[in-house]
C-alpha cells in the first residue's frame, strides 16, 4: 500500500508462524497513513506485506530450500522490482529470523531491520539456556530474567520439533479444519500455551482499540484452511537449521522493541552486543508475541519511533 | 485396591457390534480426505509420504472389510471388567493344555490387541501349531486404559504404575495365583513396572523393548561395537523420530483433536512411528509386499480399531501420563526399585535399537534369558509371530520347571 506522502519510507513486514498477512492488517493504515490516525505526515511508510513461501496466498514450494535465508533474498528482489532504491525490513516470529538474515545479507538498499523477537542471546547463555543447564555465574537481573524466560519457552515449542522433524506426518491440519485450528491456536507466549493474549481474543466480539478479536483469530485460521497451507508452512521449521535466539552477527543498523508477552524480554545490555549499530531499543508495558496484531496502535508507534533518526540522516545525506 | 475387588469384581462378557452407519461414514471421510501437496523429499524425513497414505486411503475405504476382523475378534473370548474405576477391555484365552502357565500380554503404541493375535492360537494351544503341550500358556490381553474397548479415563492419573497395579488385579480377579507378564513398547513399559511391583504371583517377565535404555538420562556404557551401534540408533530415534513422542507427551489434546476427525490424519499419525516398521508397511502398500504378518488388512485393522473407538487422542494421553510420572520421578531423585525377579528379553532386528545383551544385564541384573533373532522388528509378535512365540516359550520354560506353574 503506498502513501500518499512524500518520502514515504518503504518498509516489508514479514509475518511468521501460525500468523499470516491477517496479523498486519491494522497496521496498514496506521503506517501509510499516520495523520489519519493522529501522527504525522513525516512518519508515513510505503508498506510492503508479502505471505512467506508456502503460507496464504504464495505459491508452495515444490523443492526444499525455501528456508528465511532465501526468504530474506526474495524479499530484497521484492522490494527492488518494486522499485524501492532505500527500504526497512520488519519482523517478529519467522518474519524475526527473515530480517535478522536480511540484516546478514545486508542488500543494497535495507536501511536498517525492526524486530519485535531479537536474536539477542549471547553464545553462553544460549548454550546453557539450549541444554537446560544452569545459567552462567555473574548475569544482571534483566539477563537472569531472560534466561528464565528462555528456559520456560524451550518447554513450549513441541509443535516446532513436531513441525522440523515430520511436516508430512500433519496430515489431520491439511483434513480437518478443528484439526487444524487447533493445531494453530497452541502457540505460546510469555503467558502460557496456547497464548493468553489468543484464548482472550476469542472471547472478544469487538475491539474499539485495535485489540485481537475472535474474528480476527477465525480469519487467520481459514486463510491457512482456504489456501490448504497448514503443511506446506510447517515445513519451514525443517527448512532452518540455525539457531534461534542466538545473537547471529548482524552489522546494519538494527531498531528492536521488547513486548512483555514475547517468548523472552531481551535485555538492552545483549541486544547491544548482538546488533553493534543498535539505532534504537525500547521496552513497552504491553502486548505479546503477536504485537503487531495484538496492539497496533502501540506497534505502529514503536516502528515510527524506530526509524525516526533514519529519516532525518537518509534527508539530510541526500539532500 | 481390596475395595475394588469387593464392590466390582465382576466381568461381562463383550461382543464388538460396530454399526454399519459408522462405517459408512468413515468411508465418506476417508473419500472427502483434502490432501496437502506431497513431500519435497524422496524418502520419509519429513513425514509420512503422500503415495503411501494414498494408496492406503484407497485400499481402506474401497477394499477393506472390518466385518472379517470383526468376526475374528468375536471368535475369541473377551470380556469388560471394572477395575479401580475404569472399564478394562481383555481377551481371556484359556488352554486345553494342564498346567498351561497364565501369561499377560500388554500391547503398545501405535497398537492394540489387533498386533497380538497371531499368538493367541500357538500360545494357547501349542501342539496344534508345532509346539509341545508344555509350553501352553492361558492368555490374557488386556487393552491400555484409553485404547480399543478399555474406558477413557476421565481423571489424569492413569500413569504406568497405576495400569500395573490394574493387570495385577486383573490376573488376580482372573483366579490366577502365579503367572507370568510380557509386553514390548508401552507394554514393555507396563511389564517393566510389574516387575519392579513384584505383585503376588507374578513369577517373572519377558519383554522386546529396553525401555530403561530408551528413556535414560545418561548413555549405557559400553563401546562395542554392537553398543555404539545401539547408540547411534537411540539417537537417530531421538532426533528424528521422536516427534510423536513429543508431542504426545506434551500436548495430546492439540493432535487429538485431527485424531478424531480426520481418519488419514489418524493413519499419518500411527504409521510415523520407527524408521524400519515405516518401510515395512510402505512395501506392503506400494509394492503389494507384505512382511511376516504385517499386511494391508491387519495395519488398516489396527487403525480402524483407534479410528472407530475415537481413540486418537485419549491414547495419546497415555504418553501425557508417562512424561508426568517421569518428571515426578526425576524431581523426587528416586531412583525405581531395582526388578528382583527373573527377566526374559529377546532383542529383535528392526526393533528401534538393537538392545546389547550387556545393557539389557545393567538393567536387569536377574536376567534368566536372553536371545538376539534374526528377523522382526518393533511389532515382533505381530510381525513374526511363530519366532516371537518361540521367544516368549523359551523365556519362561525355566520358570515352569521351577515350580512355576504346579
Amino acid at each position: 500500500v503506498r502513501s500518499k506522502h512524500e518520502d514515504a519510507l518503504p518498509i516489508v513486514v514479514c509475518h511468521g508462524w501460525p500468523g499470516s498477512i491477517v496479523e498486519q492488517l491494522k497496521l496498514i493504515g496506521r503506517l501509510s497513513d499516520p495523520p489519519a490516525h493522529g501522527a504525522s505526515a513525516s512518519d508515513a511508510f510505503h508498506v510492503v506485506i508479502p505471505s512467506m513461501p508456502g503460507y496464504g496466498f504464495s505459491g508452495k514450494p515444490t523443492s526444499t530450500g525455501w528456508g528465511p535465508e532465501r526468504i530474506g533474498r526474495a524479499w530484497a528482489e521484492l522490494m527492488g522490482r518494486l522499485g524501492y532504491d532505500h527500504y526497512v525490513a520488519q519482523g517478529g516470529d519467522w518474519g524475526a529470523f527473515v530480517v535478522d538474515q536480511m540484516g546478514l545479507q545486508a542488500p543494497e538498499g535495507l536501511l536498517a531491520i525492526h524486530t519485535n523477537m531479537p536474536a539477542t542471546v549471547p553464545s553462553d547463555v544460549d548454550k546453557a539456556s539450549l541444554a537446560g543447564e544452569p545459567p552462567p555465574s555473574g548475569l544482571a537481573a534483566d539477563e537472569r530474567r531472560a534466561y528464565e524466560q528462555l528456559i520456560r519457552t524451550y518447554k513450549q515449542v513441541e509443535y516446532a520439533r513436531m513441525m522440523a522433524a515430520r511436516p508430512q506426518t500433519l496430515y489431520g491440519i491439511a483434513d480437518s479444519p478443528v484439526g487444524l485450528a487447533a493445531w494453530l491456536l497452541d502457540h505460546n507466549d510469555a503467558d502460557g500455551q496456547p497464548a493468553a493474549a489468543v484464548v482472550s481474543a476469542l472471547d472478544r466480539a469487538t475491539s474499539a482499540t485495535g485489540e485481537l478479536t475472535r474474528d480476527e483469530i477465525l480469519d487467520n485460521i481459514t486463510l491457512y484452511w482456504l489456501t490448504n497451507t497448514g503443511i506446506s508452512a510447517s515445513r519451514l521449521y525443517r527448512e532452518y537449521k540455525g539457531g534461534f535466539f542466538n545473537a547471529k552477527g548482524v552489522s546494519i543498523p538494527v531498531a528492536v522493541t521488547v513486548f512483555p508477552g514475547e517468548q523472552y524480554q531481551a535485555p538492552r545490555s545483549w541486544a547491544e552486543r548482538a546488533y553493534p549499530n543498535l539505532i534504537y531499543f525500547n521496552e513497552v508495558d504491553r502486548g505479546g508475541h503477536f504485537a503487531a496484531w495484538e496492539e497496533p496502535e502501540l506497534f505502529s508507534a514503536e516502528l515510527r519511533a524506530a526509524y525516526r533518526s533514519l529519516r532525518t540522516h537518509e534527508r539530510r545525506s541526500s539532500s | 485396591m481390596t475395595s475394588t475387588i469387593e464392590t466390582a469384581s465382576e466381568t461381562q462378557p463383550f461382543r464388538l457390534e460396530i454399526p454399519e452407519e459408522q462405517m459408512a461414514d468413515l468411508r465418506r471421510r476417508i473419500a472427502a480426505t483434502r490432501w496437502p501437496s506431497k513431500e519435497l523429499v524422496p524418502d520419509r524425513s519429513q513425514g509420512v509420504q503422500l503415495a503411501m497414505l494414498r494408496e492406503l486411503a484407497r485400499y481402506w475405504e474401497t477394499d477393506y472389510d472390518w466385518r472379517k476382523t470383526e468376526e475374528k475378534l468375536n471368535a475369541l473370548p473377551q470380556f469388560t471388567t471394572e477395575i479401580d474405576g475404569l472399564e478394562i477391555h481383555f481377551i481371556h484365552v484359556t488352554s486345553p493344555h494342564k498346567n498351561a502357565m497364565p501369561l499377560i500380554m500388554t500391547h503398545g503404541w501405535p497398537g492394540s490387541v489387533i498386533e497380538l493375535l497371531e499368538v493367541v492360537g500357538p500360545l494357547t494351544d501349542p501342539t496344534a501349531h508345532g509346539g509341545d503341550a508344555e509350553d501352553a500358556f492361558e492368555l490374557v490381553l488386556p487393552s491400555l486404559p484409553g485404547y480399543g474397548f478399555s474406558g477413557e479415563p476421565t481423571e489424569v492419573g492413569w500413569d504406568l504404575g497405576r495400569t500395573a497395579r490394574a493387570w495385577a488385579e486383573l490376573m488376580h480377579r482372573l483366579g490366577y495365583a502365579r503367572y507370568v507378564a510380557q509386553g514390548g513398547d508401552l507394554g514393555a513399559i507396563v511389564t517393566d513396572v510389574m516387575g519392579r511391583q513384584a505383585p503376588e504371583g507374578l513369577l517373572g517377565i519377558h519383554m522386546n523393548l529396553l525401555v530403561t535404555t530408551l528413556g535414560a538420562a545418561t548413555a549405557p556404557p559400553g563401546d562395542s561395537e554392537e553398543e555404539r551401534a545401539a547408540l547411534e540408533a537411540i539417537k537417530t530415534f531421538t532426533t528424528s523420530g521422536f516427534g510423536y513422542f513429543l508431542e504426545q507427551s506434551t500436548r495430546p489434546q492439540t493432535i487429538g483433536y485431527a485424531l478424531v476427525d480426520s481418519p488419514v490424519a489418524l493413519a499419518a499419525w500411527m504409521l510415523d512411528h520407527d524408521t524400519d516398521s515405516y518401510y515395512k508397511i510402505s512395501r506392503a502398500f506400494l509394492d503389494g509386499e507384505a512382511t511376516g504378518h504385517l499386511t494391508r488388512d491387519r495395519i488398516v485393522d489396527n487403525i480402524t480399531l483407534y479410528w472407530l473407538t475415537g481413540t486418537g487422542a485419549s491414547a495419546a494421553r497415555w504418553y501425557w501420563e508417562l512424561g508426568q510420572a517421569q518428571a515426578k520421578a526425576l524431581a523426587a531423585g528416586q531412583a525405581p526399585p531395582e526388578v528382583s525377579l527373573p527377566v526374559g528379553f529377546t532383542t529383535f532386528p528392526g526393533e528401534i535399537f538393537q538392545a546389547p545383551r550387556s545393557w539389557v544385564e545393567q538393567s536387569y541384573p536377574n536376567l534368566a534369558y536372553f536371545n538376539k533373532v534374526d528377523r522382526g522388528g518393533h511389532f515382533a509378535a505381530w510381525e513374526e509371530p511363530e519366532l516371537f512365540c518361540d521367544e516368549v516359550r523359551a523365556a519362561f520354560r525355566s520358570l515352569r520347571t521351577n515350580g512355576g506353574a504346579s
